[in-house]
């Protein structure tokens, strides 16, 4: 792994986000928009409820947790997107890159764009709604952690498609989170879900989290177990999704679509 | 594998037996040739011939169905991150991104090409091709001609051992054009590398080609010095002989000289 090589990718994004307001903004935008309109349902139905249950860090706190891994599996797409959209790929994979360090690559961007997200929707959700990490002691660290590996793994798996179907596959990669979200158990528990799809739950590594930080708001504390289990899953999936973009990238550079992308198929 | 690639005598970029189908139609069939150091070979041929299928595939972007291509000694099928290091290209259809600064775009393909000394090697290619007052102007908003530049100031950033050239002058004006050869040309004579350069301007390919190469339906059917060739053949010119060889193939390739 040639860490210069792999540093070019989020040197590339750095500088397109230093030199658009059209980047920079929707990465405080959409996330101060949804800690605004969910901290708002919040304290109503804190009002409405009328119980001692804490909505702050059990709801405002599943919206912030479920949006720091949007923004992470967007954080991969978007960079990728950027060498579909300029028609790059031609110059990218006629260099020296390797497929670890190009992927590497858009961790890292991801990573920092995610973060600023993070930090984003903390500050408005604490000084709007007063929603604290503190709410979920050191748990916070692990949640964090799961949901970012699982948004990495949904992230690469997205791409993977757009390079398998072509640039017009985009439009599959946006609305994946919201696809995911009934199942994930952010809202609610997953045992609200019909018993006949709650294997589907299982297979999600952001159930247990949510179901854990749930745990952590009432005061029962978190399965360590199962805690463990969102993170091998959580790496099960980035090793799955690794492996077929690496997959699609070889049949790709064999077939001809690498080099005329912009064709879609080459059949 | 070799250490130090960079030191292998002999040619620079060797090409063998080199195939491409796709499907049942066969876009390459079995090339072989070589390019040697401070020496520019013309891939020439009809519009569909094979020429980009050959360079996609040199470029490592596009899998050969069968042969071995060669890069300073390093199997570009078995290393293929280490032989790329030893290339760069530069194609009409593949400008750098346009909404990235000359300067950005030359400082990213400086980390991706392993280029240490970058500043030095920026000043030298922007210099080269009269860039310099460009370096902080996005590229999308250049001319076709100064994009051009800019993507041959990238092909020459690492002092590369093998130079890809797709129609490189494809899109610029006769004056600029000859300025591009004539810096290519002098990069070349100054260092070690070898060029496989494609082009529809004959009078190009003879100003600046040591040799060239004429393939036809994916097969390379003439081969030799663009000054002397169209004479082995009976032709006048290179032009003439390019359209002989486009019209007649098989015709041609039976007038031994």
């Amino acid at each position: 792994m040639n860490l210069s090589r792999m540093a070019a990718i989020p040197l590339r994004q750095f500088y397109l986000y230093r030199g658009s307001v059209a980047r920079l903004v929707p990465m405080f935008a959409w996330v101060t928009i949804d800690m605004v309109l969910w901290g708002f349902m919040t304290k109503f139905l804190g009002g409405m409820a009328q119980t001692q249950y804490r909505f702050v860090p059990a709801l405002l706190g599943a919206v912030l947790f479920w949006d720091f891994m949007t923004r992470v599996m967007q954080g991969v797409t978007t960079a990728f997107f950027e060498d579909v959209w300029t028609r790059n790929f031609l110059n990218v994979f006629g260099t020296p890159l390797t497929m670890p360090e190009y992927i590497g690559g858009l961790l890292v961007s991801s990573m920092a764009t995610s973060a600023v997200g993070l930090v984003v929707m903390l500050l408005v959700a604490g000084l709007g709604f007063g929603l604290s990490f503190a709410a979920y002691g050191a748990m916070v660290i692990p949640f964090l952690l799961v949901l970012f590996l699982f948004g990495m793994a949904l992230g690469i798996g997205a791409i993977a498609i757009v390079l398998r179907l072509g640039p017009a596959a985009e439009w599959f990669v946006w609305p994946i989170p919201a696809l995911l979200s009934p199942f994930a158990a952010v809202y609610y528990p997953v045992a609200t879900l019909p018993p006949s799809i709650r294997w589907i739950s299982r297979l999600l590594p952001p159930s247990y989290i949510f179901e854990g930080m749930r745990g952590v708001v009432s005061g029962h504390g978190v399965n360590g177990a199962l805690l463990g289990a969102a993170f091998a899953l959580a790496i099960v999936y980035i090793l799955l999704s690794y492996w077929i973009f690496a997959r699609v990238f070889r049949r790709a550079v064999k077939t001809g679509l690498l080099a005329r992308y912009s064709a879609e198929s080459v059949s | 594998m070799p250490m130090d690639a960079t030191r292998q005598p002999g040619p620079v970029l060797s090409v063998a037996g080199l195939r491409k189908h796709y499907g049942a139609i066969e876009a390459v069939k079995g090339i072989s040739f070589e390019v040697c150091p401070r020496e520019i070979v013309g891939l020439l041929g009809l519009n569909g011939a094979g020429k980009t299928t050959t360079i996609s595939m040199i470029l490592g972007v596009l899998e050969p169905t069968a042969g071995s291509i060669t890069i300073a000694g390093v199997d570009l099928a078995r290393h293929r991150s280490q032989a790329l290091a030893q290339t760069n290209f530069a194609a009409v259809y593949a400008p750098l991104p346009g909404n990235l600064t000359v300067w950005q775009n030359l400082r990213i393909f400086a980390l991706l090409y392993g280029v240490n000394d970058f500043k030095a090697r920026a000043e030298i290619v922007l210099h080269e091709f009269d860039l310099k007052k460009f370096r902080n102007t996005k590229c999308g908003v250049l001319s076709s001609g100064e994009q051009t530049r800019v993507g041959l100031a990238k092909a020459l950033l690492n002092r590369p051992r093998v130079l890809l050239l797709d129609e490189p002058t494809a899109s610029i004006d006769p004056a600029s054009a000859q300025d591009i050869r004539r810096t290519i040309r002098a990069a070349v004579s100054q260092g070690e590398t070898g060029v496989l350069w494609t082009s529809h301007n004959m009078y190009e390919v003879e100003e600046v080609c040591d040799r060239v190469l004429f393939l036809s339906q994916g097969e390379i059917i003439l081969e030799g010095d663009p000054k002397t060739l169209p004479a082995q053949y009976g032709r006048q010119t290179l032009e003439e002989l390019f359209i002989s060889v486009a019209r007649e193939p098989l015709e041609l390739g039976m007038e031994e000289p």
